[in-house]
């Protein structure tokens, strides 16, 4: 299992477009992947979970994954949010 | 737990029968102080000056009874209790029949930094709702991935991994009549200790459900609000799982299986999934069969109790008739 902190860096926060663009990315990995923001636990794997989070900007989530591709789909993940979600 | 203010309180929201009306009167500053423990505290005796276990942690109520103690102690100028009333970090206090607090009384809260509120409703009533609205929001809570319906009465839950099917099943049991109360992300709480109440993470997103393939729909729009509910108690929980032909699933139905969620047991039952399979009208069978369990009517259990019956009349007649005999 491998986590990590990541703050959202785009402006309008995690709306209906950035959270297709995490499910999509997350459905390409077996692992399973989770977003934690105060103490609400989502499956990164849901839309609707991500977007029920409401992560605006500057909130910092914690993901979880767990799998044998945990590396990779960790990678991944946080290589979204450092693009902006190829927002801005 | 996020820390549950004074001004949280104020904007609980309630509905008809549980609403608290209350509205802030002074001491709008301490609005922001923490509410610790979900219970109430009548300062009568710490009104009349003997301070031991005073749990000043808890919300103060103050009745007709105190309300008519305070005013006797303002009018002889024994305010010395209350000097030391306030010095305690009180969370907040509540006038509750609308009466209204000497001025006096409002100025010192108001120094304290501590809120007054009032109500409308009788002290004993007011009691009763704000314990009932207080364990629900101090209710242990736990977020889960599926889909709660509500199904001919019974609060079913769906669980299942990503992509099994959960929300296309909602949407079939939707469209035959039920409700849904949360789709993907179900908030679980544990009320009393042996219930347990399940409903939506987030009142923006309510009743939405994303359907590969036609994103997000919203169901109240399209379904009407008969096709909606807010929250509903879980009372069976439905875990879908691809089809596993090495796996043996329950034939007969008499073993009782269940899961735990918060301390909590919950009749459970597995159901495979395959195309061909209809899982709706099988979910919609097993919410009626737990009716009927719940009314002591258990279909497995009798019907075997059936066959053993019949097979000890069979054999009591082979007995009887000597095995010669041909009906």
């Amino acid at each position: 299992m491998v986590s990590k902190e990541i703050t959202i860096r785009n402006r309008a926060g995690i709306h209906a477009r950035p959270a297709a663009l995490i499910v999509q990315k997350a459905n390409e990995f077996d692992s399973q992947i989770y977003f934690e923001k105060d103490h609400n636990k989502i499956n990164g794997k849901s839309i609707m979970g991500i977007i029920t989070l409401g992560a605006g900007y500057n909130t910092t989530l914690t993901v979880t994954v767990e799998g044998a591709d945990e590396e990779a789909a960790l990678q991944a993940i946080v290589q979204l949010f450092e693009n902006r979600f190829e927002e801005e | 737990m996020e820390k549950f203010t004074v001004l949280d309180l104020l904007d609980l929201e309630l509905k008809e029968h549980n609403t608290l009306n209350l509205k802030c009167i002074g001491g709008r500053a301490g609005l922001v102080r923490v509410i610790q423990e979900p219970d109430l505290n009548r300062p009568g005796l710490t009104l009349s000056g003997f301070y031991e276990e005073f749990a000043f942690q808890r919300i103060q109520v103050f009745g007709r009874g105190e309300w008519a103690f305070l005013k006797k102690l303002y009018s002889e100028n024994r305010t010395d209790t209350l000097v030391e009333f306030f010095s305690h970090e009180i969370p907040c206090c509540i006038f509750t029949h609308n009466l209204q607090p000497v001025p006096s009384f409002s100025d010192m809260a108001e120094k304290g930094g501590c809120p007054v509120l009032q109500t409308d409703l009788p002290s004993s009533e007011f009691s009763r709702r704000i314990i009932r609205a207080l364990s629900s929001v101090f209710a242990e809570k736990k977020t889960i991935h599926g889909t709660l319906v509500e199904v001919f009465g019974i609060g079913v839950l769906i669980l299942g991994d990503s992509g099994v099917g959960k929300s296309e099943t909602a949407l079939e049991l939707i469209e035959r009549g039920h409700r849904l109360i949360a789709d993907d992300s179900v908030e679980l709480r544990c009320v009393n200790g042996n219930l347990l109440m399940g409903s939506g993470t987030n009142m923006v997103a309510g009743h939405h459900m994303e359907i590969r393939g036609l994103g997000i729909i919203n169901i109240n729009h399209l379904f009407g609000v008969g096709a909606i509910r807010d929250q509903k108690q879980v009372q069976l929980i439905v875990e879908l799982e691809d089809w596993n032909s090495t796996k043996i699933y329950d034939r007969v139905g008499s073993g009782e299986q269940t899961l735990e969620f918060l301390g909590v047991k919950i009749p459970s039952v597995q159901i495979p999934v395959k195309p061909g399979r209809n899982i709706p009208i099988i979910i919609e069978t097993a919410a009626m069969n737990e009716r009927l369990k719940k009314m002591g009517y258990y279909s497995a259990k009798e019907f075997n109790r059936n066959v053993l019956s019949w097979l000890e009349s069979e054999s009591a007649r082979t007995v009887y008739f000597n095995k010669k005999d041909v009906f």
